[in-house]
């Protein structure tokens, strides 16, 4: 166990952002942390890192309790911030230098690191640039770069793609599993995007009002709620028929178009159709993390709303 | 060792804002010349002479010290910047502790105002201060106690406040008095009873009074009692820095 949480706890004044938190993440997953803004994600990993004290409840990151041993912690760790930490009016080589000194590495192998993280993240032709010239991507890449720099046991990244475009989202995604796998490194993530939660976590807890409300794979949530979704448009649907139907988990109308949740479309299918009658229109639309959500959370996720959201930007202190 | 190396970092990493940030260089540069040249020659028209020196001269020492507080104090805004744009967090979570980071940042600031004093130092050679080697470097110890005092409340003020106009305003009741009540622009002697007291509890009469002393000869306390009252005064603000910096 790397990383485990027991009943811990942050408040804020009246509002309760991490409440009861239990949590054990093990070496060298991909863990991700789902919810929409305001969540709690950021407090969690602001307490997890020391960089916010726990109201109550305990933590242990890489065996070391956080607030009995902080600066223990500390050296177990790199962390990647939500908002860009990287100095400006440093090029990118100066930015990693300073690092080295923070993070303690040995003067031996300083020179040697920085050329190895940078050939990692693909930026040693601007690593002599000043910071301020790069692009979002090439920012975001520097700092996982500084993150990984002093060989931590664990990473944590404060949703490590926001605001980038597709393509370097994929790029970035590429990086961290490649680095988890090479340096066996943990890595716990927080992002509101379920493709990033989809295609990089080993497990992903979603985590609402500053709870776990679940915690498993991310196949093992699709299929244990969502299943496939199967859209039809029929004049006169018999709802109640097709609820009875030993596959169906769920049959809603809405807007005048039935939704029917089903385990497996590829196997049932045919039989559904055979039960509902003639029908003006069908789609099938395979499951998804965003249902996922959906179900247990009663609310989706829209994009783009970590960016200018108060709340957590306010408990980030 | 290491904790030395991470008071470079932090050091180093303000000296290299400093010195690539060209605005914050070139406007520190103009207001000292305004009030040696702008002021001290206005003034120095109707006052003709203050303790055997030309107004000008006279507040020269007064100068440096205003320069030296000015710079320094609002130094402190910057680590509000930087916390605004979370660049200080990396430093935070960084296995050094607060001691250094503090450390670190004072001396960051202590030497943007210690470039000013070169500057100054280069203007009062034109205006023939009567410079020697040894003045020049009594003068610069002095100057560079003052500034570590000075940052050291920027400091204080930056990291408890978290926007940057509450910091100029905070910082203007700060500046002002310790400037105006400190005899930089006129001698200590002979004040009405009140005048005489806040000048008294002024920490930086004591520097304005010391540096006087090391440049012109001319002292109203002995050099003794400013270099003491200034280094408790400083070791209480690093101390109150520190304390302010672990909260943080």
């Amino acid at each position: 166990m790397v990383i485990k949480t027991e009943a811990l706890t942050k408040k804020f004044g009246k509002i309760t952002a991490v409440n009861e938190l239990n949590l054990q993440v093990e070496e060298g997953e991909i863990f991700g942390l789902l919810g929409p803004n305001g969540a709690g994600k950021t407090t969690l990993i602001s307490m997890l890192c020391t960089i916010l004290k726990p109201t109550s409840g305990r933590a242990w990151v890489n065996g070391f309790d956080i607030v009995k041993e902080p600066g223990k912690v500390r050296k177990s760790i790199g962390i990647v911030f939500q908002q860009a930490s990287v100095d400006d009016l440093l090029t990118g080589r100066e930015n990693l230098a300073l690092h080295n000194l923070l993070f303690e590495v040995p003067k031996a192998v300083r020179k040697q690191r920085i050329d190895e993280v940078l050939s990692i993240v693909n930026l040693e032709k601007r690593a002599d640039d000043f910071v301020n010239t790069y692009s979002g991507g090439m920012r975001r890449r520097l700092e996982l770069a500084r993150g990984i720099m002093h060989h931590p046991k664990i990473l944590f990244l404060d949703e490590p793609t926001l605001g980038l475009d597709p393509q370097t989202r994929e790029h970035i995604w590429e990086y961290i599993k490649e680095l988890a796998e090479k340096e066996c490194m943990t890595v716990m993530l927080t992002t509101h995007y379920m493709e990033e939660a989809e295609q990089l976590c080993d497990r992903v807890a979603i985590i609402d009002y500053g709870r776990i409300v679940v915690l498993d794979s991310p196949d093992a949530l699709r299929n244990s709620v969502a299943g496939d979704v199967v859209k039809i448009k029929q004049k006169i649907p018999d709802i109640e028929k097709i609820r009875r139907l030993g596959y169906v988990m769920k049959a809603e109308e809405k807007d005048g178009l039935l939704y029917i949740s089903i385990k497996d479309a590829s196997l049932h299918l045919q039989d559904l159709l055979s039960n509902t009658g003639p029908i003006d229109f069908v789609e099938v639309r395979r499951g998804s993390l965003s249902d996922v959500f959906l179900h247990y959370t009663g609310r989706e996720i829209r994009e783009g709303e970590a960016e200018g959201g108060f709340w957590e930007r306010m408990m980030k202190r | 060792m290491s904790q030395l190396e991470g008071i470079y970092a932090v050091w180093l990493r303000e000296a290299k804002i400093y010195i690539r940030e060209k605005e914050r260089l070139i406007s520190a540069m103009i207001s000292p010349l305004l009030w040696i040249f702008g002021f001290g020659a206005g003034v120095g028209t109707t006052v003709e002479s203050v303790s055997g020196f030309p107004y000008q001269m006279f507040i020269y020492p007064g100068i440096m010290v205003m320069t030296v507080l000015f710079a320094s104090l609002f130094y402190g805004v910057y680590i509000i910047w930087d916390r605004k744009l979370d660049f200080l967090k990396e430093v935070l979570v960084a296995p050094v502790s607060r001691a250094s980071v503090f450390a670190g940042k004072m001396l960051g600031g202590a030497t943007d105002s210690m470039v000013q004093v070169i500057y100054l130092m280069i203007i009062g050679f034109f205006l023939n201060v009567p410079f020697t080697p040894l003045i020049i470097i009594e003068a610069f110890l002095m100057l560079l106690l003052i500034s570590i005092a000075m940052v050291s409340i920027g400091l204080v003020i930056g990291s408890n406040l978290k926007s940057p106009e509450g910091f100029s305003l905070v910082i203007n009741f700060v500046m002002w008095p310790m400037f105006f009540f400190s005899g930089a622009l006129f001698p200590v002697s002979n004040l009405s009873p009140w005048l005489a007291a806040v000048t008294k509890i002024n920490p930086m009469t004591y520097g304005v009074d010391a540096m006087r002393g090391i440049i012109l000869g001319i002292n109203h306390y002995s050099l003794l009692l400013d270099t003491a009252v200034l280094m408790v005064f400083t070791a209480m603000m690093m101390g109150i820095g520190i304390l302010s910096f672990r909260r943080m």
